[in-house]
């Protein structure tokens, strides 16, 4: 049961309410489809990063799912978040290869970097620190992914050092 | 021959860098106007030597491994303008001893034909390896559903997933319901956590799991397809798509398919959410139609009420890929592989402290001794064998006095841990099996869906057990509380996940319970890896006095004078081992 995950993370003050316009041509290419319940929270989360508890109401309203039952299925699947994300999402893996291979450290070091515990996002929301179950790339334990790249073979200190050049990067 | 030039362009060869390589090789092609042909493919296999290249020229083949930017620039000037190969990068050859020839001869492939082969975005390259050839057999020789249900169940193929249970007969099932509608769903949701079997199936030759989706659908009459493949493997996802856009082009998907008049078929992708318990049958239907993945009571199975309660049949990736090669070569080619009950051959992820972490297919019946040392190289860094994790979440860890047994389904089971999807975990001496141990029930309770219990709170209450004895917290009685609660979620829990979750505790107690015991009474780990139970000290005859973990220390717990040794108090310490990673000396001793 995830809930805890969901109820622990710190909450950053709220961003802008967001653009609620997008979501309609979510809505009519879903709508009275069954089954499309979870494309369509997935096609929300790629919207905005997060499902907003505006968009759950306004698909409510649209569609006739009660929230409950969104709000069932949002909870129930890791992939969802509830909170706004940072920029960069830093996924560190934490499969079976990873673990032994001392995958805490690459977590304990980030955390203690960022400032931030798993799950949390940086105050600057530039980064989100997230550990995950498996991302697949076994044979270079430890790893972890931003964005769509993976860095593989870690230590602690090279996370740190990863995370820096981005933030430089961000900076210039 | 024109020289081929191929870069292996799998998940892991891009975390490598693989791409980097092409890029650089395209350059190179295109600035100096060399003559070959650049080539993508998928996974090669060999994870640990990525990224990987290899050249194919009048000579022979040369695959050169840990090929980056600067390596490239120097092969393709090496081997491709001066004709000279480069030995010392060259990994595996047909044509002299290579440090890897072992590795790609002891295994036999049947799943991975393709893989590391074709290139996994062209139709035609597929075609041009017998592609789409079985389903054009049955089409052209008429062949009957009944006889492909025989084949496959004569050839012994048996799940691949984990459950093992007789493709032929699922199949026959399915195919007995009677009904207008009828659901083929492909299960690509591998979320055990250090598996990659699926994912490179799918990366490297998604037409195959297309074509046996499409037999599966013939020999049961399935009106529609369904792919349902975790959201955690995008470049998978982006494979499939293309694979099935150019099946729906070629006709090779739609209406009347292959010429069989009757036979109408469409395959699409469903993207999973994220949750272990969707790769359950009923879990992942319900996932399917768009519920909260909870699994429900069996029967009716889902051959007779499956996806919107039509009759369905499931199979995993690997067993979806294995099929075309069975309806091409026959039955009994199949069975020749394999033991009595185990037929064919079986991928593994070999991964954790292991040389060779990749991806294997052996004949099933090879020993796992075979697996780990012949394929697999040892143990890194000369350590000490000391078990390996077989089934994930799900399955055990199987002790290293136990490693003459054979990997098939029924040798396995019983050891204690399942042959499950093909995950292998090499673990050494400086693995606590009770931290293993721990860290699996964290999984499985996590996962967990709530539906019953014993599941739901027995997972918990052993995994509050466990961080209590890896805490030193431990108490006389645990173990058997621990066996209690196990055998209680075993026997009252509705679907496999429940089912298995206690066997990583089991199967370490049963073979590691040394380790147990020495946490418990003797607040020690073995292993060294549970903290609260470790002593950090300074060995004053290494320590030079250079203030670097005194400085590290985040609780300045280490006091001392410049080139004087150090001292760290003990009552201060968190034992967080900094000081340890920092220590360029190995000054500072565990125990």
């Amino acid at each position: 049961m995830r809930i805890a995950r969901i109820d622990l993370r710190k909450t950053l003050p709220p961003i802008d309410s967001p653009d609620l316009v997008q979501l309609d041509s979510l809505i009519n290419r879903y709508k009275g489809k069954k089954g499309s319940l979870i494309p369509l929270l997935q096609g929300i989360q790629e919207l905005y990063g997060y499902i907003p508890k505006e968009a759950f109401e306004k698909v409510s309203g649209e569609t006739g799912i009660p929230v409950s039952k969104m709000f069932g299925i949002a909870t129930f699947y890791a992939q969802f978040r509830l909170q706004p994300v940072g920029k960069h999402i830093i996924k560190v893996c934490h499969g079976t290869a990873c673990h032994v291979q001392n995958a805490v450290e690459i977590s304990e070091s980030l955390e203690e970097a960022l400032k931030v515990r798993d799950g949390e996002t940086t105050e600057d929301r530039l980064f989100t620190l997230e550990s995950v179950a498996c991302l697949g790339c076994c044979s270079l334990a430890p790893v972890m992914m931003i964005g769509d790249r993976t860095y593989g073979k870690l230590t602690g200190t090279e996370a740190i050092k990863i995370i820096k050049n981005i933030r430089l990067g961000e900076s210039n | 021959m024109l020289t081929t030039v191929t870069v292996g362009l799998g998940s892991c060869g891009i975390a490598a860098g693989a791409r980097k390589t092409y890029e650089k090789i395209e350059a190179l092609k295109s600035a100096e106007q060399l003559q070959f042909e650049l080539r993508k493919t998928s996974c090669i296999g060999m994870c640990y030597r990525e990224p990987l290249v290899e050249i194919r020229d009048d000579t022979g083949t040369y695959l050169y491994g840990e090929v980056d930017a600067d390596r490239a620039v120097e092969v393709i000037e090496k081997h491709i303008n001066q004709h000279s190969p480069v030995r010392d990068y060259i990994v595996y050859s047909d044509l002299f001893e290579a440090p890897e020839n072992g590795f790609i001869q002891d295994q036999v492939k049947i799943v991975l034909r393709n893989c590391g082969y074709i290139d996994p975005e062209s139709l035609e390259e597929y075609e041009g390896r017998n592609g789409y050839a079985a389903i054009r057999k049955i089409a052209s020789e008429q062949i009957s559903r009944e006889k492909v249900i025989d084949t496959v169940l004569r050839s012994g193929l048996r799940g691949r997933g984990g459950g093992g249970f007789s493709t032929g007969m699922k199949w026959k099932f399915a195919f007995g319901n009677q009904s207008e509608e009828k659901f083929v769903i492909c299960n690509a949701d591998e979320g055990d956590p250090g598996a990659f079997m699926d994912r490179s199936v799918l990366e490297g030759d998604p037409h195959s799991v297309l074509e046996g989706m499409i037999i599966a659908a013939y020999a049961i009459g399935a009106t529609h397809g369904v792919i349902y493949c975790r959201a955690e493997y995008p470049l998978a996802i982006k494979r499939l798509n293309i694979a099935i856009r150019q099946a729906f082009e070629k006709g090779y998907l739609g209406k009347n398919i292959f010429g069989i008049t009757g036979f109408n078929l469409d395959i699409y992708i469903k993207e999973g959410a994220g949750a272990f318990v969707c790769g359950e049958e009923t879990a992942l239907i319900a996932s399917v139609e768009g519920e909260r993945g909870m699994p429900r009571k069996r029967p009716p199975f889902p051959a007779v009420s499956g996806l919107w309660k039509r009759p369905t049949n499931i199979n995993n990736v690997e067993t979806f890929a294995n099929i075309p090669w069975i309806i091409l070569n026959g039955a009994e080619a199949f069975a020749r592989y394999g033991t009595e009950k185990s037929k064919g051959t079986k991928v593994f992820a070999l991964a954790g402290k292991v040389r060779h972490s990749g991806l294997v297919e052996v004949p099933m019946g090879m020993t796992i001794r075979d697996v780990i040392f012949k394929l697999g190289g040892g143990i890194k860094n000369d350590k000490k064998f000391k078990a390996v994790q077989m089934g994930g979440p799900s399955g055990g860890c199987i002790p290293a006095f136990l490693s003459d047994t054979i990997v098939d389904y029924d040798s396995v089971n019983a050891t204690g841990a399942i042959m499950g999807s093909g995950g292998m975990v090499v673990m050494d001496e400086t693995t606590c099996m009770v931290d293993m141990a721990r860290f699996f029930l964290d999984f499985t309770r996590k996962e967990s869906c709530g539906k019953c219990t014993f599941c739901r709170m027995g997972t918990k209450r052993m995994l509050e057990i466990l961080e209590r004895i890896t805490r030193g917290e431990g108490v006389s009685g645990d173990i058997e509380k621990l066996e209690e609660l196990a055998y209680q979620i075993k026997d009252n829990s509705l679907c496999g996940l429940g089912q298995t979750a206690p066997n990583p505790v089991l199967t370490t107690i049963r073979y590691f319970r040394d380790e147990y015991e020495a946490h418990i009474h003797h607040k020690k780990c073995p292993a060294r890896v549970c903290r609260p139970l470790l002593t950090y000290q300074v060995n004053q005859e290494k320590c030079t006095g250079c203030m670097v973990c005194l400085k590290n220390c985040p609780v300045q717990a280490i006091t001392g004078e410049r080139k004087q040794p150090h001292l760290i108090h003990q009552e201060l310490c968190t034992r967080c081992g900094v000081c340890f990673s920092k220590c360029k000396f190995d000054a500072i001793t565990i125990s």
